[in-house]
């Protein structure tokens, strides 16, 4: 199934072809080997890894002690991100510090406002999208669900923009879809629903508002069976995915029978 | 680096029954359960006790440490926390008052609606495991202990779940091996405690690694010849020299942050039993000790930084308030910072070790990798080992051999997470 997705509806980001629309992060993950288990149910070709919580040179080598070891060794290519700065200033040093680590100009752009509800702060956010494109960044840019904002950071350079469902870890799923689908109404790169997914359902719908991939992580690393979580998001987002193409009917708000009456022969 | 010990080296080598590398609590435990089974024993450490065991709490607490997918460890930390009260007790008849042995009971609270959700969940899968989590009403909570906080969401007793002190633990084992030495007749303190660096270990035929271990290269050349040597120093067992060929040991730093405090003489006592909860999500506790201080702890940290973490200080504080609002009136005594030695299934590495062949290596067995558990899990590593000393071999503890994650050479048998 995924790979007749690929080839009949790819999913490109930054120029590079994902055979997963499903993009995942790694916090909260209980043990390294149930993480490995989960990311590679999950079927993820792109993984976001928070640069301020694991030292890429920390646990020394192998993937049995090493999270980027670990992504290497599956093929999952890793997205690191700003989590946990405040300030543009704080993510454009974090940015450049995981570009000399990892070797890769993608980021995923975190510039959180306070530790109650990690929303993202617009302001500084603009403010570092627009430094990091000019630095030759590839930015995810995390967001809150406001259409403008997101214009605005597509405008400014982004390589994708990935509103929230959500505030982060709640798992309340997608407060406001209309906003989501204003947002993919009028973008030209791709749309990440990013933070709030709580069950499969939240990624399905997400897809079938029209975004292009979902990101999540507290769904998966904290449910009570993080791989068969991982595997639910899997086929969620791939059916949500083939429900938006394939053209749902409209709502109604009277019953139509599915076989209609009209020509049957009178027997 | 090769070292060719010179022949006044060789003269001052130490020969003993058991050698440890590591002087940890786990590689205390070990030593002297080895001792008291008649065998002379030998510590090698240049600065014992000054790891993890340093900043431990010391919580004996395998039911409100339960996490998902890990209950294959489940019977392990249980069959350890049985063993607690007998380990303990030897240290505590040879005089030594200050192992912070208590049987108080643990207090697990909640303080928002999620964590309430988040806990209840937890206990369903604790009954199913039989294990007692007794539901409390949040005044009966604040009955047994008046300074918990208005604010919590739900509470739940585990009788069961203990504490002890490790740095008293390790400071009486430390003594007590020196004194039931010298009643041997081992009067130099170096035949029972060595404070270098082990850097390799010996082998009956230094060409193959796989061969019998037969002692520990000190960092200064000098040799420790032993029947068996028992690998528990943590996060350097994979950098020892002559470890045999195709054995991985994957350990990797999990950093934790932890405070001490004092309570002054108003708030005494500021509580009887162990508390810790659930914060917005966040794990955090107060362990209570005799002496009026308590441990806060702690953080989880991999991103590289053996130093204290500011950020992580202000979680513990924060969320230890929450739980218990005087924490703000106490003395911060100490703020440290150590790594737990963390492996990929969070599960043991203890055992000996399979040389490929089909057989275990004979005299090499290996203790590290207890990551969270390390003070808990020290009772069953200490006795494991003592049997292991005796050729007898828990089958049910085989599923954390030290080799599970070593293709090359193990036998196929479960893994930890899985019941065999």
């Amino acid at each position: 199934m995924t790979e007749i997705l690929t080839e009949t509806d790819p999913f490109t980001v930054a120029g590079v072809p994902l055979g997963s629309r499903l993009i995942m992060g790694t916090g909260g993950a209980p043990s390294l080997d149930g993480l490995g288990a989960a990311l590679v149910a999950s079927g993820t070709e792109l993984t976001t890894v928070a640069m301020r919580r694991y030292a890429p040179g920390s646990g020394g080598g192998g993937a049995g002690t090493n999270l980027f070891e670990l992504l290497l060794e599956n093929n999952i290519r890793v997205l690191p991100n700003t989590a946990g700065c405040f300030t543009a200033r704080e993510a454009v040093m974090t940015a450049e510090l995981a570009r000399e680590a990892l070797e890769t100009d993608w980021v995923k752009l975190e510039v959180i406002a306070d530790e109650n509800t990690l929303l993202p702060d617009a302001v500084e956010l603009v403010d570092a999208t627009e430094q990091l494109v000019n630095r030759g960044f590839k930015v995810f840019a995390y967001t809150n669900d406001d259409p403008v904002v997101a214009l605005r950071l597509e405008q400014l350079g982004a390589a994708a923009v990935m509103p929230l469902g959500a505030p982060i870890g709640t798992g309340l799923g997608i407060l406001n879809p209309h906003n989501i689908e204003l947002i993919v109404s009028r973008a030209g790169v791709p749309v990440v629903l990013d933070a709030g997914i709580g069950t499969a359902s939240d990624a399905a719908l997400a897809m079938e508002l029209g975004c292009d991939a979902v990101l999540l992580a507290t769904a998966v690393t904290r449910a009570q069976d993080p791989v068969r979580m991982a595997e639910a998001f899997k086929h969620a987002v791939i059916g949500g995915r083939l429900a938006s193409r394939a053209g749902r009917i409209p709502k109604r708000a009277h019953a139509l029978a599915s076989s209609a009456m009209e020509g049957r022969p009178d027997l | 680096m090769a070292h060719t010990p010179d022949s006044k080296a060789v003269s001052e080598a130490i020969t003993t029954d058991v050698a440890v590398i590591g002087g940890g609590i786990v590689g205390l435990g070990i030593a002297w359960e080895a001792q008291r089974s008649g065998r002379n024993v030998t510590v090698i450490d240049p600065s014992p006790a000054t790891g993890a065991t340093f900043a431990a709490a010391g919580m004996l607490a395998p039911v409100s440490e339960l996490h998902y997918q890990e209950e294959g460890l489940l019977e392990l930390t249980l069959a350890s926390a049985a063993r607690w009260p007998e380990f303990v007790a030897p240290l505590v008849a040879a005089g030594h008052a200050d192992t912070g042995f208590r049987t108080t009971p643990t207090l697990v609270l909640g303080a928002d609606a999620a964590d309430r959700a988040a806990l209840a969940d937890l206990r369903e899968v604790q009954l199913a495991h039989g294990l007692d989590v007794e539901q409390l009403g949040i005044r009966q909570a604040r009955a047994a202990e008046p300074l918990v906080g208005p604010h919590i969401s739900c509470a739940y007793r585990i009788a069961q779940d203990h504490q002890v002190d490790p740095r008293g633990v390790a400071t009486a084992i430390r003594v007590q091996l020196n004194v039931v030495a010298a009643e041997r007749g081992r009067l130099r303190e170096e035949q029972t405690s060595i404070r270098r660096n082990a850097v390799a270990l010996l082998h009956q035929d230094p060409q193959d690694s796989r061969s019998r271990v037969t002692g520990v290269r000190l960092e200064d050349g000098r040799e420790v010849h032993a029947g068996e040597v028992v690998v528990a120093n943590g996060l350097g067992a994979p950098l020892l020299q002559g470890l045999p060929e195709g054995l991985e040991l994957p350990v990797r730093p999990v950093y934790g942050d932890i405070l001490r405090l004092r309570v002054p003489a108003h708030l005494q006592p500021l509580a009887t039993a162990t508390i810790r909860g659930l914060v917005r999500g966040l794990p955090v506790y107060l362990v209570p000790r005799n002496d009026n201080t308590v441990v806060i702890g702690a953080t989880s940290r991999e991103d590289g930084s053996a130093a204290v973490s500011a950020g992580g200080v202000h979680q513990l504080l924060r969320d230890a308030q929450v739980l218990v609002p005087a924490v703000a009136e106490l003395e911060l005594l100490e703020t440290t910072a150590r790594a737990r030695p963390g492996t990929p299934d969070n599960a043991p590495l203890l055992g000996r070790v399979a040389d490929g062949a089909g057989r275990d290596i004979p005299g090499l067995i290996i203790a590290t990798g207890f990551f969270r558990h390390g003070v808990l899990l020290t009772a069953i590593a200490a006795h494991t080992v003592r049997q292991l000393l005796g050729d007898i071999t828990d089958l049910a503890w085989e599923r954390f051999r030290p080799d599970r994650f070593s293709p090359a050479i193990r036998p196929s048998g479960p893994t930890p997470q899985e019941t065999p």
